[in-house]
Order: structure tokens, then C-alpha cells, then sequence
């Protein structure tokens, strides 16, 4: 496999202006010869979809909602960064670059992260230009706020909803090239397979969910822009269709899958209130700037609040453990997400957690309303109490707020090169789906922005550079009845067919949930040699009960949520073991993984950089085959690596 | 201690575009109060599978209020009782032991039922293609400093751009109208400064489409406003009405499409 980053030569500040101006270009009247296949209309996929659209590539874009306006995208709540300064507070693109890179634990590549900081400006621009109604300051400029413990206001917001205002941004560009006929858009269709015909990325096999048709769609090059995998874990702040099929079918046709295990566990999420649960629901993060986190001392105490015997408001002070405080004098209820939902996790797991699982902590406002008053906390969070008090019944301004950590963002994912192109020609990566800027953890406020960045303003360019260097005579040139397409095609079907005809007992949904158990017990929070090797065989072992057991209801040509569901849980199951391999493989602690192996005496985090400073990449190397390592080394030429800190 | 509840769910089972369709009772026990709408219907689902029968389809995604994927009419009302709240973020302590809950699909002519509580909104996708945009090429925008905006205006189109997009407020409207959800398009977009270049062509645009998919006029009956999951206001029906006229006019003397 050949990791060769293509980081383009020259001092950090001036790659990719001069990366840009070394591209091959294609002539404008020509660009209409060539389709490009866009899967995914999220941020990163929508604003592709619409950028090469406006250049005037012929686009087909793909996504498996009834709009492309409902890609997860939509739930982000927090905000995006972006280097404008416009606080004067001594932000710019290299601070970016250099908090990026920190918060990332060292494994990102500096090149992307810098690009990413670079174009970051640019992005709020356009979204501006398109309407965006980011909130403003009664001078009527842009403002900002401070987001994820950063020391600079960075952060541009649009209420609790900028993914959704963001996404509406994409998709109202998106609409404008649809209604122009250059970009065709498949709502309801979920993409099953990519086609290869020599060597490069030529097409996609989708599904038609409505009818079950199975379809053939033939382009130039295709970019993959799917989201995050995080519905591995089954329970998760993703949406219920989130699935790694299109990254995970890549990865069996030859791409590599990029550190799989860094996964982001967001610490304020709303509790499981038990086994009925379908999905777990994202508590901004900005209540933990007047919110304080703490646990009985005593388990006799959690005991008695978890049976209702007792009101946590009775429970004295000298009784409460504020561990992230006592642990943390300096950062306190502030520390970084993967610190603050492992403190979360020992506390719980010492017999101190709350709520009626046993499986929460508090979040208490008491304090916060006794100094400022309780209008100023309605002022500053009155939508996020709302939303509590809607989902769980219980008034956060009378009885402190539960939360517990939970799965929400994955660094990992397919990996690319500078130019966002997977080990397969052709095939460009964006958004979350890709690996390629956050290394082990990612810093609130930066996934919209990666996402946008590759969209607007990176694809756009490096896609044409890939069409510019096939030529325009290789335009159009293969179509969908090249034989390649008839071979795929055919495995997509007996896919199909095979998971409609086991005839067993047990549901995907069923599947599903054993596999998540699984996932977060022995690869979540803390992962240990022993819980990985076992989390592998366990994940075997289900994955042969699913083969032959499993039970789908309904037919194969017509709407069956059933199948779409046996599909996606059964490349999970095979991802999965990748993502626990990958977690086995990596001995160091850093950023979103943790090896319990891998700490320090008072239980932080252990990087090892003399042997991990990589990106680990793994190769399919056949079905019940171990797949094949591969290393890209990360060289830092402009950082220094540091061991990370917030006492 | 968790309380739960037992319920008798009526449900529209309709196998695809061309089936008649009919209300299918089902018995459920033990329904946490805790459960969303949404994991109740999957635990009837589970129920069903088990049975050998299909489940009931329906659309959701995001499970917390915002993508607007969720889609249902419950005890008559779209999203359900509880005001300013969509399908997915009801919860089951909301019902009551014993009751009965009829679950329908939007009915609204330009929404055909694809099946069970699945319809096709696409209809509203079109409007917005038709002219819902603000044109501005990526790379080609000026600073976004460059052009304040009074906080007023910025939080006015704000509000208007809540809008999920779910379709309640057709549903909910005996004319089947979509005022609501373009007029708090137009809104957002005619409002701020960067999108008064393309209003009235905009306008005219997206009313046309609306027409011409076979939405209804509006009647001043309200029913889109109350069953609207986002609050979106009747005032924004009256902003598209305003704009509408202005652009109408404009066209009548010198055509601005
Ligand atoms: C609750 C929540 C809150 C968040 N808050 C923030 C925040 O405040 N700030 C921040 O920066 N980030 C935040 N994030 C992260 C951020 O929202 C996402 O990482 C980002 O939006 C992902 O964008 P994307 O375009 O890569 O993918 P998505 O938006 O997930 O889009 C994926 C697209 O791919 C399509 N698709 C998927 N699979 C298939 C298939 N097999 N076939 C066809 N189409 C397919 C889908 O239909 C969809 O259109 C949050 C995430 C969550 C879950
Ligand atoms: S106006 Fe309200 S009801 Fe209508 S689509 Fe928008 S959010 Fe839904
Ligand atoms: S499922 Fe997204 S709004 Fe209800």
C-alpha cells in the first residue's frame, strides 16, 4: 500500500498557495465532459457537491435521507472556528494550526492541519455570503465566543443550532445546481459498493431504498463524504442512519482505514435510561462553564439517590466529591472531553455514579444560579434546561443535571493524502469520514469547519487537478456497462440476497446492540490487551451467530428498514474488529484512546512517540484474514510535541 | 422507579403508493415513561419482527428535533400534543396507561404516502431549488465583516431560518398549503443584506413552484403555526404575502426573472 502523503514542497505558510498554482487545470468548456459522483450531502459532501456544480462539472450526489438538507451535519449545536481575530485577542492562522495539532495529541499531519486553519476564514466568509444568520453583536458584526476550553474567541454560532444554519448554507447551493440540472441529487439511495476499473475509482453501486433497485453509476472520480462510524458503538450521539458502509466498502476494494481507534467520548450527554434506549442526546458543552461535576464521596450516599431515597440537593458539601476540580485545580470542570469522561467513568465505576443505572454523574447549577441569579443562567442556557427537562422530566433548576459520556465523534476514517485522495486513484475523502485533521482527539468547534474546508475549498481543487491529469480524453470514457460494473454489481446483489434468505431468530437491531455492548465495554473509554483480544473474539464469534441467524422481515424490493439496518450492522461487525485491532495495535495512551497500560502514576494519559509518532493504516486482506498494518510516519517540522497538561 | 405503561397503538399500514392502506391495532406492554415517541414505535417494531410481521415504517434520523426527518400525525395533531415539539423529542410520560394512540401519515395531497407513515416530501426540496438560495459562488465572497448587520434584522432571519423543513405545517393545513414553510424561507433570505440582489426574482420563484406542485393557498386558519415543531410564526406567511406583491409588481412593469 502506498502512504505517500504528497505534502507539497516549500515552507508550511505557502504549500498550498503554491500546491494550488502548480495543479493542472482543466478548461472551463471542457468541464462539462466529466461526472463526478459525490456520495454523502453533509457539509463536506454538499458543498463539494455544489462547488464542483458551480465550476461546472456534471455532478450525481448521493445521500440516504428524503432530503440532502438532513445530513447529521444538521445536529451540531456548538459552533465553528475560524482564524478571523475579530476579537483581537491574538488569534491567527498559526495558533489555530498549533491548537489543532496539540489538541489532536500529536497525530495529525502538519500540513492539512495548517491548510485547514488557512482556509478557515474563508469559510465564514462564504457561509455569510449565502445567508448564514450567524448571531451578531448589536453593532451589528460577527460575534464569537469561547468554545471547548480554547484561550481565544473563535467560535462563530447560530443559536444551538449552527450545524443546522451551516448545512442549510450547503444545501441551498446545493438546490441552486440541482435546479440547474448540473447536479443530479438521489435522496433515498444508499451506496453499496464502489467499481474499479484499472486501478481507479470509476463508479458506485447504490440502492434505491424505495423500490430496491439495485442502480450503477458511472463517473470520473467519486468523492466519499459519509460521516463519522460512531453507531459502532450502537448507542451514540449520531443519527440512526449514520453507518460506515461506503467507508467500510472502500476499504475492502483497496482503500486504506486510517486509525480507526481514535474516537471521540463527548463527557455531557444525557444518561441511558435503559434498555430501550435508541440514541443518546448531546448536552452543549458550554454548560460546563458555570456548571459544576461531581459524585457522592460515599457509595452508601449514590446508592441512596439512585433508589430516590435521597434528594442530591440534601447532600452536603463536604460530602460531594468535585473531582474534576480536585484533580484539575487549573483547567477544573473545564478539562478536555477524553480527561473529563474517563473522571466520569472512575467515578462510576468506584459505585459513585447516579442516576437509576448507576451510569451518571452531576452537573449542578446550584451555585451558578445562587451567584448570578437564575435569570442569568436561563439567559445563557435556558434552551439546553428545556431540552434537559424535555428528554428526562427532571427541572435542572431545582435538582442538579445528570450527565454521563458518550461516543460522538470519530477521528479515524479513511486515509487520504494532502490532496484528499485514498490509496485508490480517483477517490477523494472528505469531512468525517476521512482521517485527516484531528489526529487522536478532536477540539469542539472544528469538525463543521474541516468539513466545510474540504468541501469549498479543497476537493473542489483537488478533484480537478485529478481530472486535469487523466486528460480530457479519458472524459466519460468508461460507462456503466463496463463489465467491472456488471461483476460488482452482482456481489451487491448476493449481499443482498444472502441476508434476506438466513432465516434466523434474531433481529439486526438485536445484532446491533450485542455488538455496541461489546464495543463500549471492552474498546470505550479505557482499553485494556486483554479487554481488546477478548472484544476480537467476541466480535467473531457474533459475526458467525449473525450469518446464521439473523432474521429479516419483509422483501428486497420495496422499502425495508429492516434490510437497510442487517446491511449496515453486518459492516459494523466486520469494522468493528478493525477498530479493536487498531486499539490492540496502538501501545500508548493518547488523545481519545486509552490504554489502561498507558498512564501515568496519578492516571494520565502515556503517549509514546518514539514508537507511535504514526498513522496506523490498515489493508483488507481478505474475509477471516488479519489485515495488513501499514505506517505513515507524522514528522513535525514546526511543533515541537509536548506532553499535554491541564493541571 | 421507573413507571410504565400499557397501550393499545393504532397505526395507518399502507404497503406502498398504490394500496389503499388501513389502521392496524396493536397491543403494547410495559412502555417506560421514559421512551421516546420514536423508541416506542421501535419497540413495536421489534414486536412485529418477532412475530414474523414487517414493522411499521417511518422516517426519522436525527432523534433530537432538528434534521426534520420525523413525519407523523399523532391523535390527530402532527409531531403530536406537546407544542414546539417534533415526533422524535415526545416522550412516552406524556400518555397516560391504557390510552389508545392512532398514528397517521402526513396527509396532504402534494405529500403521496410511500408507505406506512413514510410519505414523499420532495415537493418542498423543489421549492427551495426553484429559488431559495442566496448566489454566491464558493471563493467568492467578500469579508464577512465587510457588511454589518443590524442584530435585529440578524435575528429576525434567525428565526425564520429555524425552520426544520418537516412538512407539519402542510399537514396540519386543510388546503395542504406550504405558506408557512416558504414564507419562512423568504423570509430569512429577503431580510438580510446579501439576499436582496435575488428577491424578487426569489419570490416569484419559489411561489410558482409552490403553485405548480399542488400546495394550497392560504386561508388564515392558523393550523401550521400550532403545529409548527420550531414556533415558526404566521407573521412569516404575511412577510411572503408583502414580498410577493412588491415583486409582482415590479414584474408587471419591467420583468425581473
Ligand atoms: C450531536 C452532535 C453535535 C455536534 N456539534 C458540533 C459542533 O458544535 N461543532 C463542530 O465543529 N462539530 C460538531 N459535531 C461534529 C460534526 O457535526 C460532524 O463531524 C460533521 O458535521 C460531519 O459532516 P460530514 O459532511 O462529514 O458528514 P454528515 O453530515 O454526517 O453527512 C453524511 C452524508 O452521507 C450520506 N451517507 C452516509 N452513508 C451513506 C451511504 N452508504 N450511501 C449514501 N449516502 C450516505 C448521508 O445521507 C449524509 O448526507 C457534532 C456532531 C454531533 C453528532
Ligand atoms: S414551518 Fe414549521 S412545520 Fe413547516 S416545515 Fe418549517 S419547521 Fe416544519
Ligand atoms: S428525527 Fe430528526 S427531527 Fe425528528
Amino acid at each position: 500500500m502506498n502512504l505517500d502523503s504528497k505534502i507539497p514542497e516549500g515552507p508550511l505558510a505557502q504549500k498550498w498557495t503554491s500546491h494550488k498554482f502548480n495543479m493542472k487545470l482543466v478548461n472551463p468548456a471542457n468541464r462539462r465532459k466529466y461526472n463526478v459522483i459525490v456520495v454523502g450531502s453533509g457539509l463536506a459532501g454538499g458543498a463539494a457537491a455544489a462547488s464542483l456544480a458551480e465550476q461546472g462539472y456534471n455532478v450525481s450526489c448521493f445521500c440516504y435521507q428524503d432530503s440532502p438538507r438532513r445530513a447529521h451535519s444538521i445536529a451540531a449545536q456548538g459552533g465553528i472556528n475560524a482564524s478571523k481575530n475579530y476579537q483581537n485577542d491574538g488569534d491567527s492562522v498559526h495558533r489555530l494550526f498549533y491548537d489543532t495539532v496539540k489538541g489532536g495529541d500529536y497525530r495529525a499531519r502538519e500540513a492539512n492541519v495548517y491548510r485547514l486553519a488557512e482556509v478557515s476564514s474563508d469559510i465564514i466568509d462564504q457561509c455569510v455570503a449565502n445567508g448564514v444568520p450567524f448571531a451578531r453583536e448589536y453593532g451589528g458584526y460577527l460575534a464569537n465566543r469561547s468554545f471547548g476550553g480554547a484561550q481565544v474567541s473563535r467560535t462563530f454560532y447560530a443559536r444551538g443550532q449552527t450545524g443546522q444554519q451551516l448545512l442549510l448554507g450547503a444545501y441551498s447551493a446545493l438546490s441552486k445546481q440541482i435546479g440547474l440540472g448540473k447536479v443530479k441529487m438521489y435522496n433515498r439511495h444508499e451506496m453499496l459498493d464502489v467499481v474499479k476499473v484499472d486501478g481507479h475509482a470509476k463508479g458506485v453501486i447504490v440502492r434505491n431504498m424505495v423500490t430496491g433497485e439495485i442502480s450503477r453509476h458511472a463517473g470520473d472520480a467519486v468523492v466519499i463524504a459519509t460521516g463519522g462510524y460512531g453507531n459502532v458503538f450502537f448507542l451514540s450521539t449520531n443519527a440512526q442512519g449514520c453507518n460506515v458502509t461506503a467507508a467500510h466498502r472502500a476499504y475492502r476494494r483497496g482503500a486504506g482505514m486510517a486509525n480507526p481507534c481514535y474516537t471521540q467520548i463527548h463527557p455531557t450527554c444525557i444518561p441511558v435510561h435503559g434498555d430501550q434506549q435508541s440514541k443518546l442526546t448531546l448536552m452543549s458543552e458550554s454548560l460546563r462553564n458555570d456548571g459544576r461535576v461531581w459524585a457522592p464521596k460515599d457509595k452508601e450516599t449514590a446508592k441512596k439517590i439512585r433508589e430516590g431515597k435521597l434528594d442530591p440537593n440534601a447532600v452536603p458539601d463536604e460530602e460531594r466529591d468535585y473531582y474534576l476540580e480536585r484533580k484539575y485545580p487549573s483547567f477544573g470542570n473545564l478539562a478536555p472531553r477524553d480527561i473529563s469522561s474517563r473522571a466520569a467513568k472512575e467515578a462510576c465505576d468506584d459505585g459513585r455514579g447516579v442516576a437509576t443505572t448507576g451510569l451518571g454523574v452531576f452537573l449542578d447549577f446550584r451555585d451558578a444560579i445562587k451567584r448570578d441569579g437564575q435569570k442569568a443562567i436561563e439567559e445563557r442556557y435556558g434552551n439546553l434546561f428545556e431540552m434537559y427537562q424535555c428528554i428526562t422530566g427532571d427541572n435542572p433548576y431545582e435538582t442538579p443535571m445528570m450527565i454521563f459520556p458518550a461516543v460522538h465523534y470519530t477521528m479515524g476514517g479513511l486515509w487520504v493524502d494532502y490532496n484528499l485522495q485514498s490509496t485508490i486513484p480517483g477517490m477523494f475523502v472528505g469531512g468525517e469520514a476521512n482521517f485527516s485533521d484531528h489526529g487522536a482527539n478532536r477540539l469542539g468547534a472544528s469538525a463543521l469547519m474541516q468539513g466545510l474546508a474540504d468541501g469549498y475549498f479543497v476537493l473542489p481543487y483537488t478533484v480537478g487537478n485529478y481530472l486535469g491529469e487523466q486528460g480530457v480524453a479519458a472524459a466519460g470514457k468508461v460507462t456503466a456497462d463496463h463489465p467491472a460494473f456488471a461483476e460488482v454489481e452482482a456481489d451487491v446483489k448476493s449481499r443482498i440476497d444472502k441476508l434476506m434468505s438466513i432465516g434466523g431468530t434474531e433481529s439486526p437491531r438485536s445484532f446491533h446492540k450485542r455488538l455496541g455492548n461489546i464495543m463500549w465495554e471492552k474498546c470505550g473509554m479505557s482499553r485494556t490487551k486483554e479487554s481488546l483480544t477478548a472484544a476480537i473474539e467476541e466480535i467473531q464469534a457474533l459475526r458467525k451467530e449473525f450469518w446464521s441467524n439473523l432474521k429479516v422481515v419483509g422483501d428486497a424490493d420495496s422499502l425495508n428498514p429492516e434490510l437497510e439496518r442487517a446491511g449496515r450492522v453486518a459492516d459494523f461487525m466486520e469494522f468493528g474488529e478493525i477498530l479493536c485491532r487498531d486499539a490492540l495495535m496502538r501501545e500508548e495512551s493518547c488523545g481519545g484512546h486509552f490504554r489502561a497500560e498507558h498512564q501515568t502514576d496519578d492516571g494520565e494519559a502515556k503517549r509514546d512517540d518514539d514508537n507511535f509518532a504514526f498513522v496506523g493504516v490498515w489493508e483488507y486482506k481478505g474475509d477471516d484474514v488479519a489485515p495488513a498494518l501499514h505506517k505513515e510516519p507524522l514528522v513535525y517540522e514546526n511543533i515541537k510535541l509536548a506532553t499535554r497538561s491541564y493541571k | 422507579m421507573e413507571k410504565t405503561m400499557n397501550l393499545t397503538i393504532r397505526v395507518w399500514r399502507q404497503k406502498n403508493r398504490l394500496d389503499v392502506g388501513k389502521f392496524a391495532e396493536y397491543k403494547l406492554a410495559n412502555i417506560s415513561e421514559d421512551s421516546s415517541f420514536l423508541e416506542m414505535l421501535d419497540i413495536l417494531s421489534e414486536q412485529l419482527v418477532a412475530d414474523g410481521h414487517e414493522p411499521v415504517a417511518f422516517d426519522h434520523d436525527c432523534r433530537e428535533g432538528i434534521c426534520g426527518m420525523c413525519s407523523m400525525t399523532i391523535n390527530g395533531i402532527p409531531h403530536g400534543p406537546e407544542s414546539g415539539t417534533t415526533a422524535c423529542q415526545l416522550h412516552m410520560r406524556h400518555f397516560h396507561d391504557g390510552q389508545t394512540i392512532t398514528i397517521e401519515p402526513w396527509r396532504a395531497k402534494p405529500f403521496p404516502v410511500i408507505k406506512d407513515l413514510v410519505v414523499d416530501r420532495t415537493p418542498l426540496d423543489k421549492i427551495i431549488q426553484a429559488g431559495g438560495f442566496i448566489t454566491a459562488r464558493a471563493g467568492s465572497a467578500v469579508d464577512a465583516n465587510a457588511m454589518p448587520i443590524a442584530k435585529g434584522i440578524a435575528d429576525y432571519a434567525m428565526d425564520a431560518a429555524a425552520c426544520i423543513g418537516c412538512g407539519a405545517c402542510v399537514a396540519a393545513c386543510p388546503n395542504a398549503s406550504a405558506m408557512l414553510f416558504t414564507g419562512a424561507k423568504v423570509a430569512h433570505m429577503n431580510s438580510l443584506p446579501q439576499g436582496k440582489a435575488e428577491k424578487d426574482r426569489r419570490t416569484l420563484a419559489m411561489v410558482t413552484t409552490m403553485d405548480g406542485e399542488g400546495f394550497g393557498g392560504c386561508t388564515n386558519i392558523g393550523e401550521c403555526e400550532a403545529a409548527c415543531p420550531k414556533s415558526i410564526p404566521l407573521d412569516m406567511i404575511a412577510h411572503l404575502n408583502r414580498d410577493y406583491a412588491v415583486a409582482q409588481m415590479k414584474n408587471f412593469f419591467k420583468p425581473v426573472a
